[in-house]
């Protein structure tokens, strides 16, 4: 029981990670039309970026606004540079292209940070006994941080002019072009929120484990899996997918070896993918 | 400088077959395999494993000659593609791309984790190289004969291939895949078949690269080397042309090997971001190609219909022969 209660926790910690990362995912999904394979490495930049700050000096729970400032910038210039010039052709270009971005980025993170593993603070943590629980106060961090995200993305989803023309452009594009919504600038902010939340995806992770040039690329597939899950174009669904990805990954554990969790999120996936193309609270296929 | 010219092409010609592979799965019917690295990893492996003298490391050494070797790589290869395909081919283009990352993830864990099968990441060595000591000194030479001889045979393959029915099947599918539907193909059937076929060139490929370097392990196949640089030959060739799958993997190949050179001049703190630095700058390339010309160097041209059917579609594009008659 004990140790269920503790796989649950895991489970959290790493389907809040996930979450984060396919709210960015499904956005651009939803109203860019195409699968965003750099969105992996940009949680990895993020992490980067905010391990900057951290050597800097400034603490990490100030460090994450910048870096995630930056990562925005970033998201937004490699739309303004590449994708802007691409969004008239077919999908797939736009995704060769990502794959493309997704090479320079890691590259690019390997030649600024080095390509070794690196840690946002020196030594390990004690974590607390909690009724036979381990539980590192790192992911209390992780957890209330990515609830707050939660939050603060409900309200701007639901208050704010922008937020509105979002979840109107990720419903029907066409339908939002022809009510006056400027879809340039609305693509724009899709790209900051998706890159900030990207951003803090990466610093979670690396919080949890450790930061490496490959962080995000890994994550790719759980987070994709995630978005699928959740409905394409649907945060809140994304949202419960990551935790359900998450979950499920640390539970797999009880029956087989942890090298292989990647597999639960390819066969949920691919179930999915088979069964309920379009999600299971629905979405658009 | 002979010997590296060999080497060189031996290596072209290796990613030749692969890009050839590619083709046929994304030129050919539109479907986008981003697990190139592991169906090559499959094919090296298995190849290894087969022709091997006896070793206690991992599964196998059976001895055998390497041609059986290439067979079976090829036969691994196919028949895994022909499992993941049956699972994932009805899928749109994107989650096909999605599920392959996942297969290919899967497959280089495997490598990695399972020390009886693979020897884990210490790898597999004392690969035989075919012909070695039957001309004494030349054995890349002969190798290299080996190679272009597999690739000139994959080359008529899949040209022969593009130019059937078949291949316009394909083709009809990856442009209209409700008017293939209409017309009573059987889709799924199409493309497993070009999954496979695609899959088995790439083991293929496989079996070439381990018997040439001798030695492999899991590093040699991630995604950057086995996947990515496959992809911008593809792309920069000319997608859905076979000469230009050989053209992009000799330029692509050409420009990764000059970078080298390159970063050979750089001071020796910078020795460690050399790798990185060429993947940057083969990535950058990528994103000039799509920007600039999307359709490659050599743009794709299928087969013009021949006869009857080449007059009647000339006379009605052309509203000067209307008229006229």
């Amino acid at each position: 029981m004990e140790q269920l209660l503790q796989l649950f926790i895991y489970g959290l910690v790493l389907g809040s990670i996930y979450a984060l990362g396919a709210i960015g995912v499904s956005l651009t999904f939803g109203i860019l039309r195409f699968a965003n394979f750099a969105h992996g490495d940009l949680m990895t930049l993020g992490a980067y970026f905010a391990l900057t700050f951290v050597g800097w000096g400034w603490p990490l729970g100030v460090s994450w606004i910048p870096a995630a400032l930056a990562t925005a910038v970033c998201a937004v210039g490699i739309d303004q540079w590449v994708y802007r010039r691409l969004r008239r052709e077919a999908p797939v270009i736009l995704l060769i292209s990502s794959f493309g971005t997704a090479l320079i980025l890691r590259s690019l993170v390997q030649i600024l940070w080095g390509p070794d593993n690196q840690v946002y603070r020196q030594g390990i943590q004690i974590p607390w006994e909690v009724g036979g629980l381990r539980i590192k106060p790192d992911w209390v961090v992780i957890l209330a941080g990515t609830a707050l995200l939660v939050v603060a993305l409900h309200l701007f989803l639901q208050h704010t002019q922008v937020g509105k023309a979002m979840r109107a452009m990720a419903d029907n594009f066409d339908l939002a072009k022809v009510t006056g919504i400027d879809t340039e600038q609305i693509i724009l902010w899709t790209w900051t929120l998706g890159a900030a939340l990207a951003c803090l995806a990466g610093i979670f992770l690396g919080l949890d484990t450790r930061l490496h040039p490959t962080m995000g690329w890994r994550l790719l597939l759980p987070v994709f899996a995630a978005a699928i899950l959740g409905g394409i174009g649907r945060p809140y669904g994304a949202i419960a997918g990551g935790l359900v990805i998450g979950l499920a990954e640390e539970f797999s554990t009880l029956v087989i070896s942890p090298a292989y969790k990647t597999g639960v999120a390819f066969a949920i996936l691919v179930l999915l993918l088979i069964f309920r193309p379009t999600g299971l609270v629905g979405g658009r296929a | 400088m002979l010997s590296y010219a060999i080497f060189f092409l031996i290596l072209v010609g290796i990613y030749s077959v692969l890009a050839l592979g590619l083709n046929i799965q994304w030129g050919y019917a539109g479907m986008f395999n981003i697990g190139v690295g592991a169906f090559f990893a499959l094919g090296a492996y298995a190849s290894a494993i087969v022709t091997t003298p006896p070793s206690p490391e991992h599964l196998g050494g059976f001895a055998l000659p390497f041609w059986v070797g290439f067979a079976v790589a090829a036969v691994v290869a196919g028949a895994m593609a022909f499992l993941i395909g049956l699972i994932t081919l009805n899928l749109r283009s994107d989650y096909l791309a999605i599920a392959t990352i996942g297969i290919a993830e899967i497959i280089s864990q495997i490598l990695k984790n399972e020390g009886w099968l693979t020897n884990g990441v210490r790898g597999i060595t004392r690969i035989p190289r075919p012909f070695r000591g039957w001309i004494p000194g030349q054995d890349t030479l002969l190798y290299l004969g080996l190679v272009l001889l597999v690739l000139a045979g994959v080359y008529w393959l899949s040209e022969r291939a593009y130019r059937s029915p078949w291949g316009r099947v394909l083709r009809a599918i990856r442009e209209d895949e409700p008017a293939a539907l209409a017309a009573g193909k059987d889709v799924l059937q199409f493309r497993l078949q070009a999954f496979v076929l695609g899959s088995t060139l790439m083991g293929l490929a496989g079996a070439l690269y381990a018997h040439f370097v001798n030695f492999i392990s899991p590093e040699a196949f991630q995604p950057e080397f086995a996947t990515f640089i496959v992809w911008v030959m593809l792309i920069a060739g000319g997608s859905g042309n076979n000469r230009g799958a050989l053209l992009g993997a000799l330029a692509i190949w050409g420009v990764w090997s000059a970078s080298e050179l390159f970063t050979n001049r750089l001071p020796p703190q910078w020795a460690t971001r050399a790798g990185p630095l060429r993947i940057l700058l083969i990535g950058l390339l990528l994103q000039v190609i799509l920007l600039t010309r999307p359709q490659g160097l050599l743009p794709e041209r299928p087969p013009q219909p021949v006869g009857d059917a080449s007059s009647l579609s000339r006379a009605s594009r052309t509203p000067e022969g209307e008229s006229a008659g």
